[in-house]
């Protein structure tokens, strides 16, 4: 990572410019001197620029330590590191610390400095000048969703658990590295924080395009986060590393199936928008539209119901044949009212949760402003997931088959007692 | 003569001694906070050296003032020299031990979190390290203080400065017209020495301690 921030740097006002880099790990091992099993295991890996990689296991499965390897943080005993295929292996850690970005869990903010002054600290140590620094730390809070105004001055302890964690990512990305480090930062915040800050983290993602290594022992997490997941067992020995679809569809053995646990077929549905799904057409009519219309509509459009949209055109009640008829032609006091509607940005699971709700077997689909744009039905849900897992289940069987082909290439490397190759399934 | 007169016309000399207790104690705290500190810094990450560095300190604390003072004289002669090196041997005790507790304090979550973002062994020492230890080694200042200001009267047997030369010359004189007035204008000169001192480290407290970690 030669060019990143030192030099020249992003030009002043501008969005982060540095994108990931690519890391590789080599037979990465780290032994204790006080237990003879080593920690971590020969870790082989390969992760693409601008990936975000999941590390995923039990307590204890070195998954951490193999993350803290990457920054040095704890030295490797044997094996190589590259990022963009420059060795760091031997480089002076501070230096290469500087351009690792690192968060960890409950933000790591430095309780007796500002703010502004956690977010500077890197910056400052990599030499850029006052005007820059302030510029930068204001864009970072911005970035991360804090008014820099209200949020500059105050120190830690006057934050909540997510705002702090925000900002221990803004400090993290402040000097713009290609890299960042995630150790459970999620893990000390409430369930519905922990759920902003993860969809926080995937548009800034969309936004920088770092390469990220997240470490989590929450599955969940992993699935929601991961472009891909390594999960990993005792000593870091990866049990497969693959898109979260291939490992809910085909986990690679029974130790993955117990941590993916049950409802892989229902996890799969969070990895799908409703976006990407057949949104149908489906008969409507305004509270404006004179009754007879309705009536009309209703008897000539061939389904049972029809839905009702207010002035906005947003959804607002099914009406059943016959409804009107007993609400003797009152509108207000006729059909039943919407419950539940999705967005193109949710995900199946939702979807599915509200068609299950709605005793119409269909969940209205909205737009920005809540606007009607179409349905998604129970029979639609069911095919697309068919579909999803059937498409899913053959790409894992490449996969498999590349992994077992590789492998067959390693054990044929070993035998000639060369070391290396690619990562394990 | 009666208290008030004694003060009246002896203030000049009583003054100068104040004057002198003050700025013997000052410059031994600010040469046993230095020492005390280094102290701290150097043995707080292994178990063993802290615990020889807190035990040798409180071993000399057990030291009888009298004698310390008595056993510098043969060594480098009466006056200043033996009070400066008593005094700061004696303060180092409540300094290196909160200096090492304060370090060994800081979250190491925080420690770990200073390395991982790229600052130097120095760095987070000065920046990150030092600074949450700060309030700890402030109330190791000022309990030492307090216990030099007492101490520091006893200067006074090797010839050396400050109010101990009231006390003492009183109690040497007992029975004597000014006797009771020299011992007293001595005691709450110290006092009212030692209230002042800590007045001043609670305002050095609110000038120093960042207010993201003050009490």
């Amino acid at each position: 990572m030669p060019e990143t921030t030192e030099a020249a740097g992003p030009p002043e006002g501008a969005r982060t410019s540095t994108t990931g880099a690519t890391i590789e790990l080599e037979n990465l091992t780290k032994r204790y001197p006080s237990s003879r099993e080593p920690a971590v295991d020969s870790v082989n890996m390969e992760i693409k620029a601008g990936e975000l990689v999941v590390f995923v296991g039990p307590s204890g499965c070195g998954k951490s330590t193999t993350l803290k390897m990457i920054n040095r943080l704890i030295e490797p005993t044997s094996g190589r590191i590259r990022i963009n295929a420059e060795d760091v292996t031997d480089m002076d850690p501070v230096k290469l610390r500087r351009k690792i970005g690192y968060a960890i869990q409950a933000s790591g903010l430095f309780p007796h400095m500002t703010v502004a002054q956690n977010i500077a600290l890197v910056p400052k140590m990599v030499g850029w000048s006052k005007s820059r620094i302030r510029a930068r730390v204001e864009e970072m809070l911005d970035l991360v969703g804090l008014d820099p105004a209200e949020f500059q001055g105050r120190y830690p302890r006057q934050l909540s658990g997510g705002q702090q964690q925000r900002v221990g990512v803004a400090r993290a990305l402040a000097a713009d590295p290609p890299v960042l480090l995630m150790d459970e930062p999620f893990g000390a915040v409430d369930p519905i924080t922990r759920d902003h800050l993860q969809d926080e983290l995937i548009r800034l993602q969309r936004e920088l395009h770092k390469t990220i290594v997240f470490v989590t022992h929450d599955f969940d997490e992993a699935i929601k986060l991961g472009d891909r997941i390594a999960v990993l067992r005792e000593h870091s020995h990866i049990a497969q590393f693959d898109t979260p679809e291939a490992i809910l569809t085909n986990p690679a053995d029974d130790f993955v199936s117990g941590f993916v646990g049950a409802g892989a077929a229902l996890k799969r549905l969070n990895l799908t928008r409703v976006r990407d799904v057949e949104i149908t057409d489906w008969p409507t009519v305004t509270v404006d539209d004179p009754l007879q219309e309705i009536f009309n509509k209703l008897r000539s459009s061939g389904t049972n119901e029809i839905l009702l949209l207010d002035r906005r055109g947003r959804p607002y009640k099914w009406l059943r044949r016959g409804d009107l008829m007993r609400a003797r032609g009152s509108l207000a006091r006729a059909g039943t009212l919407v419950h539940d509607t999705v967005t193109r940005d949710a995900t199946l699971r939702d979807a599915l949760e509200a068609v299950l709700i709605d005793n119409t077997g269909r969940v209205a689909v909205t737009g920005r402003r809540g606007e009607f744009t179409g349905v998604v039905d129970m029979e639609t849900l069911m095919n697309s997931v068919h579909e999803l897992l059937e498409a899913d289940r053959l790409e894992a069987m490449e996969h498999q088959h590349e992994l077992e082909e590789a492998r067959a290439q390693q054990t044929h490397f070993e035998q000639e007692g060369v070391g290396g190759g690619e990562a394990k399934a | 003569m009666n208290f008030w007169q004694y003060l009246s016309s002896r203030h000049q000399q009583l003054l100068t001694d104040t004057y002198q207790h003050a700025s013997v104690v000052f410059q031994c705290m600010v040469v046993a906070t230095l020492i005390g500190v280094v102290i701290g810094v150097v043995t707080y990450h292994s178990g063993w050296a802290g615990g020889v560095a807190t035990t040798t300190t409180s071993t000399i604390l057990t030291i009888p003032s009298l004698a310390m003072i008595g056993l510098l004289i043969p060594i480098v002669g009466l006056g200043v020299p033996p009070t400066v090196i008593a005094l700061t041997l004696y303060g180092l005790l409540p300094i290196v031990r909160n200096a090492i507790v304060g370090l060994r304090g800081v979250d190491p979550a925080l420690v770990d979190a200073a390395k991982g973002i790229g600052m130097s062994g120095p760095a987070r020492l000065l920046k990150v390290e030092l600074p949450l230890a700060w309030p700890p080694i402030l109330t190791g200042i000022r309990v030492s203080t307090q216990m030099l200001m007492g101490i520091a009267a006893i200067a006074a047997y090797a010839s050396g400065p400050g109010l101990g030369n009231e006390i003492f010359r009183g109690l040497a004189s007992l029975g004597s017209r000014n006797a009771l007035n020299q011992v007293l204008a001595g005691t709450i000169g110290i006092i009212i020495l030692a209230l002042l001192f800590d007045a001043a480290y609670v305002l050095i407290g609110r000038l120093t301690i960042p207010r993201g970690i003050r009490a």
